[in-house]
């Protein structure tokens, strides 16, 4: 009773055969072997399974592997580009925006959807902008700082038009 | 101490590029081959005899390794120990066996364990797992635990007491009550200290594997102390200790749930030494909710005398902590040893008579959760204080003023008994009401209500221990185990150095401060260094991460250890330059003969010398390495003034946290910014004990709050940006001057915005509210007046 999935993760075509019901985020995990999306919870509540499907910050464990067929995935394995960090990347490394780091992948992936609808968000946007993911750690404040230094950063290199 | 470079500066952390990259290896991360999945079948019901259990269909399902009950364990695996062996107390510790055998007593006891070939088959088959219950009557209030009728847990514990743990001196007391009686105030009043859900991001997780050839046990799992779990599952498996290896592999957060001993590593063990296969087991966060640890459940009844002028002369109380089923690994020193001892917080209070009484429940087993029985204890005193000045229509600014321990009384011992180690009390206080402009907010205050809202003021200034501990006295306390710190320092021939520690951090950012210290002291470049720990196989016994002393303890074994190799590298350099030991100078990384720096030997030609051995001084051994195992002398006690500044809706109850300040003093500062996400971090915690969060269960001992749909943990919009600041009062007996950081803002959070709030409603005559603080607990207490809004 196997269904087909074809994905594209982090710019990879994979195809497999799974069970109808398999968790989108055990697929990732489990199948592929990329264990930096985590499960923190089982009702869609922590965030800490927030990949990019088509672009869109999702919660990997409120979809099933087969609804994702067809689709383009985005983890925190992809975020950085020939070894360069994404911005988002940076700013939680220069701010102190994790201490676990079990919560980061997932809020990392929220706050890139977030800047990209909104590069230049207020200090209320981005805590907004970050309720679906919860941090037990760091009290959020460095988390919001992070987030402004990644808009500073990619709102910097719009400026100059410089092609990615 | 030199002069240095690092200690004192905010470089970003060395563990973050393996976090951010997602390339960390957590517990769950983990695959071996022919690994199996374990799904822990749990009781529904809070109280209930087992009649039978029918394994036959579970084990049928295809893919299914194994099924196994308690009475397999039975004479296996040896009962779950306690650690904390309170005096004078009469401590009952019943047996608590891994799996149920003929009774459960919590929702989430074990009862049997499905071994399958992954995790959705495991799943399958523990629902296939039968058990008939008998359910029996539960019991979830410690208070009504203890009535007479109540339905017992445990043969031979009558009443469900498991301790009566009495402190202070009644006789002293009482003559000070009857004094405040006859012409100061008396104030009587009931807190709670509801019960919180610790909530690491990071479920249980363990992997075991044992290999029959060898007979050795590997273990990676999520705990904060990997000796302290190696010796406790020596104990419970009856396998030797030094066959035994666990790994704490990166553990997404702890605050005090990753400490104990579970029933379930055991059983994991089990199963894998069984099947013969590795095992893995992960929680889920509903299965975290039922059988994690949970923290506080205080019910107090507390009472002041004081003085007119508002000088505090005695406590006196009753606090009923509740247990839960069973007693937990330190559970018995949390509501005795951390919470008793601290009551009289950082003011010069002579009296204390205090009585705690553990009490067993039908619910889920309460242990240490960040901050653990300290900020209880805060609260107590921080809320009383504010009833003092209340009362007598003082300022609680004043009131604390008067009755703090003067900053020339330290060393000071407290009517508890410990001996605080250094204090100013006064400066943290003036520099955060400073920072709030609090003269000002206290005359917009009299102004009255805006828009029908309230503001209202909480200081909390608080004290608390940390840097557990010097072994003789936590011994006296009755810990079963030592509390010093080991350390390993280990150059490499190149003049890189490993960098072992006993402290088993799980985020606090240990990697980074433990590399400036060594950075320092041996004038290495700070990327030349690599901190190693979480690793029995690696790292020298030691007592792990918990109760702020991973850098006071930990952090001082480490410079300890790092001065060690220095001297030796000293003789080595001496030799080397033809000079007297004595007349060698240290400077950054460079050894050389006093006035002459250009004629120098650096760290690097030392090492490789060192190692080579072609010509060192007579006698010295080869190699460059050195261990400490550094026993403080006393506990350490940062303190500080937090201010919480509010608003509350009088139409809606809805609290708004206009502005929050903290000043804290935490001696010397490695690392500023690791210290802020420490305050930040902690803070929080204790704000969402204040208005969000608290674990509910109904009266059969069903957990209500059993998911994070249904418990509050908080979120970045329900806080403003923390204005923190800091003064610096060094531990005097601490190496390296530091104090511990990681539960102070937990600790000081809580009481400032009750405080805050319950000032906010002074007008409607409410004296105090129990937390959380919701918005229709508020609405409750102003509408139940009917009363107009004054201003003041």
């Amino acid at each position: 009773m196997k269904r087909a999935v074809k994905v594209t993760v982090n710019g990879k075509a994979y195809a497999h055969e799974v069970e109808p019901r398999l968790l989108l985020v055990h697929y990732i995990r489990d199948v592929l072997g990329l264990t930096g999306t985590h499960v923190g919870c089982d009702t869609s509540n922590c965030g800490a399974c927030t990949i990019l499907l088509n672009g869109r910050a999702t919660k990997s464990c409120t979809l099933l592997a087969v609804q994702a067929d067809g689709a383009s995935i985005q983890t925190v394995e992809g975020l950085a580009t020939n070894g360069k960090l994404h911005p988002i990347q940076e700013g939680f490394w220069e701010e102190h925006g994790l201490q676990c780091g079990f919560c980061t992948p997932g809020m990392m992936m929220t706050a890139v959807d977030l800047l990209q609808r909104t590069p230049d968000p207020t200090e209320e946007q981005i805590r907004m902008g970050i309720e679906g993911n919860l941090c037990r750690c760091t009290g959020y404040q460095h988390i919001v700082n992070s987030i402004q230094h990644a808009a500073r950063k990619m709102r910097g290199a719009a400026g100059r038009a410089t092609p990615r | 101490m030199a002069v240095s470079k690092l200690f004192g500066a905010k470089i970003k952390r060395r563990e973050d590029p393996r976090l951010i990259t997602g390339r960390a290896t957590y517990t769950d991360d983990m695959q071996l081959t022919g690994l199996t999945y374990a799904e822990i079948v749990r009781s529904p019901h809070a109280h209930a005899r087992i009649k039978r259990i029918d394994t036959e269909t579970a084990r049928r399902q295809p893919g299914v390794v194994a099924v196994f009950t308690g009475k397999d364990l039975q004479g296996v695996i040896n009962p779950i120990p306690t650690a904390w062996l309170i005096p004078n107390s009469d401590l009952k510790t019943p047996p608590h066996p891994a799996l149920a055998i003929d009774t459960v007593r919590y929702v989430g006891d074990g009862v049997a364990v499905v071994v399958a070939e992954d995790r959705y088959t495991a799943r399958d088959a523990a629902a296939q797992v039968r058990v008939d219950y008998e359910i029996l009557p539960a019991v979830v209030d410690q208070q009504q635990a203890m009535a007479a009728g109540a339905p017992q847990l445990h043969a031979d514990v009558p009443n469900n007491l498991a301790f009566k743990w009495p402190l202070g001196n009644g006789e002293a007391t009482a003559a000070a009550f009857k004094d405040a009686a006859r012409d100061g105030v008396v104030i009587a009043q009931r807190f709670l200290n509801q019960r919180l859900i610790p909530n690491a991001m990071e479920t249980r997780s363990v992997v075991a594997q044992y290999n029959s050839g060898s007979g050795e046990l590997t273990v990676w799992y999520t705990t904060q102390n990997p000796h302290i779990a190696r010796f406790l599952m020596s104990v419970v498996t009856g396998l030797p200790e030094h066959k035994i290896r666990i790994v704490a592999p990166e553990v997404g957060g702890g605050f005090g749930s990753k400490i104990p001993f579970y029933a379930d590593e055991a059983i994991v063990v089990f199963c894998a030494r069984k099947t013969g296969r590795p095992v893995k087991w992960t929680e889920d966060r509903r299965e975290n909710y039922l059988s994690t640890i949970h923290g506080r459940d205080h019910i107090t009844d507390f009472e002041v005398a004081a003085r007119r002028d508002g000088t505090i002369t005695a406590l006196r109380g009753k606090t009923w902590a509740n247990l839960g089923a069973y007693i937990s690994t330190a559970a018995p020193g949390i509501p005795t040893i951390l919470h008793g001892l601290m009551l009289t917080g950082c003011y010069t209070i002579p009296n204390l008579d205090y009585v705690v009484y553990g009490v067993f429940t039908n619910t889920t087993p309460v242990d240490a959760y960040r901050g653990a029985g300290r900020p209880e204890a805060t609260y107590l005193i921080e809320r009383i204080v504010d009833l003092v000045a209340a009362k007598l229509k003082l300022d609680p600014a004043d009131v604390r003023r008067k009755n703090f321990i003067p900053p020339d009384k330290f060393p000071y011992t407290t009517a508890e008994g410990l001996a605080y180690d250094s204090g100013n009390y006064g400066p943290a206080l003036d520099k955060a009401l400073a920072a709030v402009d609090y003269r000002r907010l206290r005359e917009e205050q009299r102004r009255g209500p805006r828009n029908g809202k309230l503001l209202g003021i909480g200081l909390s200034t608080y004290v608390e221990i940390c840097g557990l501990g010097p072994s003789s006295i936590v011994g006296s306390t009755g810990f079963q185990g030592g509390l010093w710190e080991s350390a390993v320092v280990r150059l490499h021939p190149t003049a890189k150095a490993t960098v072992f520690t006993g402290a088993s951090p799980h985020g606090q950012g240990e990697e980074t401060t433990f590399a400036q210290v060594v950075a320092d002291e041996l004038g290495l470049p700070i990327d030349d260094i690599e901190v190693v720990h979480g690793d029995t196989a690696a790292v020298p016994m030691g007592w792990g991460t918990y109760g702020s002393r991973t850098t006071v303890v930990g952090g001082a074994a480490i410079v300890l250890a790092a001065r060690k190799v220095r001297e030796k590298a000293a003789k080595i350099a001496a030799h080397l330059l033809e000079a007297a030991e004595k007349d060698i100078v240290f400077d950054q990384g460079r050894f050389y003969v006093r006035g002459s720096p250009d004629k120098a030997k650096t760290i690097q030609e030392v090492t490789l010398q060192a190692y080579l051995a072609w010509n060192l001084p007579p006698g010295l051994e080869p190699a460059l390495e050195a261990s400490a195992f550094y026993d403080p002398t006393n506990f350490t006690f940062p303190f500080g003034s937090h201010v919480a500044v509010v608003e509350v809706d009088t139409e809606t109850g809805q609290v708004a946290l206009k502005r929050y300040v903290a000043v804290d003093d935490c001696g010397r500062v490695i690392n500023p910014l690791i210290v802020d996400g420490q305050v930040h971090g902690g803070i929080v915690q204790g704000i969402a004990q204040a208005l969000y969060e608290g674990a509910a269960y109904g009266p059969d001992g069903q957990l209500i709050t059993g998911t994070m749909a249904d418990y509050a943990v908080p979120k970045a919009h329900m806080f403003p940006t923390f204005e923190t600041g800091r003064t610096e009062t060094p531990s005097p007996h601490n190496p390296l001057g530091v104090k511990g950081v990681g539960e102070t803002g937990t600790i000081a959070s809580t009481p400032a915005v009750v405080n805050a709030v319950v000032d906010a409603l002074r007008s409607y005559d409410i004296t105090h509210l129990d937390m959380p603080l919701t918005p229709e607990r508020i609405w409750n207490a102003i509408h139940g007046q009917r009363r107009e809004v004054k201003a003041r």
